[in-house]
């Protein structure tokens, strides 16, 4: 399956190597700018397919086109070596060198690069992470966080054309990801390199990316825009506890007495709990399904600060307890997760026009 | 005897050219030895097992047995003696050439095992950081691999130019017993004992002593100080 997208140039990625039981088959192209997230199960082959963009992965056949430029292509035994290749790789541990300190193992990528393209100076990358004040440090000395900032500083001066990150933030406990996280917001925003992001975490996903690929037994399932794959119906992975949409909302107020943002979208207003930027600013906002109600009449009296007018676009056909329904608010979609039951008692039907009662959670960017 | 300078003291001409048998000999071995321990130490081949066994011959091959084939093979009329007269017009039995490379193949196991140690031990993990960083497989190996092998570097070294100093049965068979040319510091201790000389014997045999102690000693507290790090 391809995701193309047009007039721009675009990063091709052709694979397929088979290994025992598993096998890889996956050809696609994602776009220049932005983060694409690659999301899979373990053993989806997310690790292998990054494995195989970056050279580390011999086996199987495959290629490889940045911006129009062949880097690899084995049929016609074009094949940088991985040190040829102008890709940063950020692993799942941050492997730093431990018999250098920090600063040389930031200097380790940059000696070696003769070509610098997005040129991100030294200094920049280290105010970027905040890493001056671990720049004498030996590896052995920083917390996982910390070695996991300066890994991604490093993989950066390394000047790559394309940054892949294997699940960074997995071998880190919550309050380290947290730490970590508006580093990655940062990076987004400043950065103009196309990075792939494995994760399988949706949260993640949903916060950094601005593409998603669903990964699944080797073959990918979907690929997109983040926000409408989020709301397809039709992918088991994306269907569970965990579903919910992405909208973005520009900040219109913050209502200082009860300490929420306003933000407006395509399908109206938005109340969000706490301050999250200043009027003007864009958020991304995240909706789980589970935190969207329907009505057919406009409640007197609700707890939800939220209640916009919605379209059911699609309704999955579902024989357990719950299913999912798409809804559109304007030019925007989310999808909601109610009962079997109650989509029958209030007999819901594709088209309806209804109220959707909708709890929004912030998330930065 | 011939004495050079600065060491005039009896034995010293013998003691004088261990010590350069064994740094020539630890020289040429972590030359040869790195890269046949990389390979041992990376390879899948079906030869890796027979190699290492070649390799550790020496440690249970008597030296006598050892310094008996290399006599043969050495020798003007051996397969690699007859090229090397050849090449030369001397002999490598009984010179200082020849004890080199006798030493090499005697000491080969000291310093591959060490290294073969350390290189098993390494993270691949960081070798494959260092390539998507933009280093070669070689600038790789010299940039991670050496440095985080230091301590197998160590080992290898000090073990192969102390065993080389120590050794005898080889190099009174393929080498004999010329002064200034054979003649090493343990061929002179028999020596002075087969002439009834004790007290140059015990003078000589203090020195290895003492410096074998010193060696391991050092060695020790090095490998204890790195591996509290």
């Amino acid at each position: 399956m391809n995701a193309v997208v047009n007039n721009s140039p675009t990063v091709g990625i052709r694979y397929s190597l088979t290994r025992g039981a598993f096998s890889l088959d996956i050809d696609l192209e994602i776009p220049m700018r932005g983060i694409t997230g690659i999301f899979g199960e373990s053993g989806s082959g997310k690790t292998t397919l990054l494995r195989c963009i970056a050279g580390l992965e011999t086996r199987g056949t495959g290629k490889l086109v940045i911006g129009g430029d062949v880097w690899q292509d084995r049929t016609r035994k074009v094949s940088r070596p991985v040190h040829e290749q102008e890709i940063g790789y950020v692993f799942q541990e941050p492997r730093l060198f431990r018999h250098l300190s920090v600063q040389r193992n930031l200097e380790y990528g940059q000696r070696r690069t003769t070509i610098r393209h997005d040129a991100i100076t030294f200094d920049q990358t280290v105010e970027l992470f905040d890493l001056q004040h671990l720049l004498d440090r030996s590896p052995a000395d920083l917390s996982g966080g910390e070695a996991q900032r300066v890994a991604i500083a490093r993989a950066l001066l390394r000047s790559p054309r394309l940054l892949l990150m294997d699940e960074p933030l997995a071998a880190l406990d919550s309050a380290r990801k947290n730490e970590i996280l508006p580093f990655l917001d940062r990076l987004h925003n400043e950065l103009q390199i196309p990075i792939i992001y494995v994760s399988h975490h949706i949260e993640e996903i949903c916060r950094l990316c601005d593409h998603l690929l669903v990964l699944e037994s080797g073959r990918i399932i979907a690929a997109g825009d983040l926000q409408s794959v989020l709301v397809r119906l039709d992918l088991p992975l994306l269907s569970g506890e965990e579903a919910g949409s992405v909208i973005r909302g520009i900040v219109s107020d913050y209502d200082e007495n009860y300490d929420l943002t306003h933000l407006v979208f395509s399908g109206g207003e938005l109340l969000v709990p706490g301050r999250i930027g200043d009027t003007g600013d864009e958020r991304r906002l995240r909706i789980r399904a589970s935190d969207i109600s329907l009505c057919r009449d406009h409640p007197k009296h609700s707890t939800m600060l939220n209640i916009l007018p919605a379209i059911i676009e699609e309704i999955q056909p579902a024989t357990g307890p719950m299913l999912l329904l798409r809804l559109k608010l304007g030019s925007d979609r989310m999808i909601a997760r109610i009962t079997r039951r109650s989509c029958d008692l209030l007999e819901l039907q594709q088209g309806d026009e209804l109220l959707a009662q909708i709890k929004a959670v912030a998330i930065r960017n | 005897m011939s004495e050079i300078g600065f060491f005039s003291f009896p034995g010293a001409g013998p003691l004088w050219l261990s010590v350069r048998l064994a740094t020539i000999t630890t020289m040429v071995l972590i030359l040869i030895g790195t890269p046949l321990a990389w390979w041992l130490s990376r390879t899948q081949s079906r030869w890796k097992s027979p190699l290492e066994a070649i390799v550790a011959l020496p440690i249970v091959l008597p030296p006598t047995v050892m310094g008996f084939y290399l006599l043969v093979v050495l020798g003007p009329y051996g397969s690699v003696g007859r090229w090397w007269v050849e090449l030369t017009g001397e002999t490598l039995t009984f010179s200082f050439a020849g004890l080199v490379i006798a030493s090499c193949l005697y000491s080969l196991p000291f310093a591959v095992q060490p290294l073969q140690n350390a290189f098993e031990s390494l993270d691949n993990r960081d070798l494959e950081a260092a390539w998507t960083l933009g280093a070669s497989r070689i600038d790789a190996f010299f940039s991670v691999a050496v440095p985080q092998s230091a301590r197998g570097f160590l080992n290898a070294v000090v073990l192969a130019f102390a065993h080389t100093l120590g050794e005898f049965g080889v190099v009174l068979m393929v080498g004999g017993n010329i002064p200034g040319e054979t003649r090493t510091i343990s061929i002179a201790i028999y020596d002075q004992v087969e002439s009834l000389n004790y007290g140059a014997a015990h003078r000589l045999s203090a020195i290895l002593l003492v410096f074998a102690f010193v060696v391991l000693l050092f060695m020790f507290v090095i490998n204890r100080r790195w591996q509290r790090q």
